[in-house]
């Protein structure tokens, strides 16, 4: 077993989901079967290789002049959200 | 309609065709394909006018490269004041606030979008099993799957109900469905196309693709969503794709196939057919080339492993708090981010969001991220080294058909490795197209798979344009 069940539900609170008990021992199998898997990339030796973050390895800072350019209005950023006031997006008390 | 967007347009401009007409005949192939579940929703009414407005552009002679050109969108790419689903629960209600680079370059160049197409949830899938809103059926036999995830866009060029579409590709998810549903689909290169308005998968994977039934519009369509866009800093400047039809100089071009795709997990009759067209090309002059990629192998591991935790990050945005569903009845806003993400995302982004968490969390980013980027790495040397040798790479697009519907759902790595063929495209970033190459015994279309160098989709092309039009089985699309 390359993940348990006590790790599930580790790596759930992290993700931010909640399973049930019958969901918990179904990801478990399929995340084991992937995980055995995944880790034929061990029979490769990596040492000295250099991890490839950007295929065309072109990226460098971009920064643009720094002017006023056009930004959702605050209407539109409210426009979509679930639940708001006037001004802002309202969530359940925090503090 | 017409078999081309080159031949519409002299129509068009001719007066023998109003685009009012072109628009009616494809919303009524839409109504009549509805069963098929292709498209989430249909701007009639939009298009309509917009019918109206480029047909007196045409009149006055400003009409845009694309006047009069139906096509449809993924429902992972941004349109303004429309629907974006992503085909997820989570994102039923939201609306737009802004256009993809992709859409918008299309709008400019007077093509009506008639609307947006189902897919897999967050184009997670090789299937279209996972959306939100119902499964897409093959229109070749409707008890079977159309691919995914852009398996909405495959289908409706595939049943004539617009005339392009564009999708997104992050591990095969135009050629697969293209393959399976007897369309051409073009990814290409990691960054000739923005990914501005293109809801996030894996941003390093993500591309945004075309379908169509000739080389010529995919090449059309193609161009025009290309180039440098400040809103993307991936997206790179390079000269325009300016594809022409003339292969003249076709020959020239070295064609390799890699030895080791040939094997296990391959369908016989697909392994027969892309032998069958490599013999062809032999016969037609071509120097064709056994290649090696002897780390590719490893790339649906590699794949898997990079996407999940791209993925893990990439939405962790959907909390409930600015945009999308929010759970009912939370207390505490830690309840309110569990709840809502859990009500709102299907079983398969779950189960790659738990991928990817598991893959980043202490003591395994190096065990599993990192390593998987060094993977990367290799395979995307020995793809450099096979280009120094061809200039072309013919291999299948996918292990099998169409698979039946519910076939795979139990079994996700079963899943996964349908992306065999076409994963490796994304970890290097080079362009590749999916061409029909024929029908098996089932009736059903196998596909086979172009990938080229770098930033040269012309030769892509034009290989596929050759294909299609002279090797025999290449270009049969149903009727």
């Amino acid at each position: 077993m390359t993940i348990l069940l006590k790790e599930v539900e580790e790596i759930a609170k992290l993700a931010k989901l909640k399973f049930n008990d019958e969901e918990r021992q179904k990801l478990q199998k399929e995340l084991d079967t992937i995980i055995i898997y995944m880790d034929r990339i061990n029979e490769l030796n990596l040492e000295g290789v250099k991890p490839l973050e950007d295929v065309n390895e072109t990226l460098e800072n971009v920064s643009r002049v720094d002017i006023n350019a056009l930004s959702l209005s605050k209407e539109d950023a409210l426009k979509n959200a679930p639940a708001k006031t006037e001004d802002y997006f309202k969530v359940p008390k925090v503090i | 309609m017409f078999s081309n967007y080159k031949k519409l347009r002299e129509n068009l401009e001719s007066g023998n065709v109003w685009i009012k007409e072109v628009v009616d005949y494809y919303l009524s192939n839409i109504e009549k394909g509805k069963h098929l579940n292709a498209f989430l929703s249909v701007f009639k009414e939009e298009a309509l006018e917009r019918a109206e407005l480029i047909q007196q552009k045409l009149n006055s002679n400003t009409a845009g490269k694309l006047a009069g050109m139906v096509i449809a969108v993924k429902d992972v790419l941004s349109l303004k004041n429309k629907p974006l689903t992503c085909a997820s629960k989570i994102l039923e209600n939201f609306t737009a606030l802004y256009t993809a680079t992709s859409v918008q370059r299309l709008i400019d160049e007077d093509a009506i979008i008639i609307g947006k197409t189902n897919c897999d949830e967050f184009a997670m899938g090789s299937s279209n099993e996972n959306s939100a809103y119902g499964a897409v059926k093959n229109p070749y036999d409707e008890t079977r799957v159309p691919g995914g995830s852009s398996g909405g866009s495959a289908v409706s060029v595939a049943a004539d109900m617009c005339m392009t579409a564009l999708g997104t590709d992050t591990g095969g998810s135009v050629r697969q469905p293209a393959s399976f549903c007897g369309v051409i689909g073009m990814k290409p290169t990691y960054g000739r196309v923005s990914r501005y308005g293109l809801t996030a998968f894996a941003s390093s994977f993500d591309t945004v693709g075309v379908f169509a039934n000739n080389i010529n519009d995919c090449a059309l369509v193609l161009d025009v969503i290309s180039g440098k866009d400040e809103m993307d800093s991936t997206s790179v400047d390079v000269p325009a794709i300016n594809y022409n039809d003339d292969i003249n100089d076709i020959k020239k071009l070295k064609i390799g196939y890699v030895k080791e795709n040939f094997a296990e997990g391959l369908d016989k009759e697909i392994y027969d057919v892309i032998n069958e067209k490599i013999d062809k090309l032999r016969q037609n002059g071509f120097e064709i080339k056994e290649i090696h990629t002897p780390h590719s192998k490893y790339s649906v591991q590699a794949y898997y492993i990079l996407t999940t935790a791209e993925a893990s990050s990439n939405l962790a945005r959907y909390d409930g708090v600015r945009y999308g569903v929010r759970a009912k009845e939370s207390v505490t806003i830690e309840e309110m981010y569990i709840n809502s993400r859990t009500e709102g995302f299907g079983s398969e982004v779950k189960r790659r969001i738990m991928l990817g968490t598991y893959v980043l969390s202490a003591g395994y980013y190096d065990a599993y991220y990192k390593k998987a980027q060094k993977v990367r790495r290799l395979i995307k040397n020995d793809f450099r080294k096979a280009f120094e040798e061809v200039d072309l790479i013919i291999s299948p697009a996918a292990p099998s058909d169409a698979f039946k519907i519910g076939e795979k759902v139990d079994d996700p790595l079963a899943m996964y490795l349908n992306d065999i063929y076409t994963t490796t495209a994304n970890l290097t970033g080079n362009p590749a197209i999916c061409i029909p190459a024929g029908r098996d015994s089932k009736g059903l279309p196998i596909g086979l798979q172009i990938t080229g160098k770098d930033f040269d989709e012309v030769s892509v092309l034009k290989l596929a344009d050759f294909m299609i039009r002279y090797l025999p089985g290449s270009s049969q699309f149903p009727g």
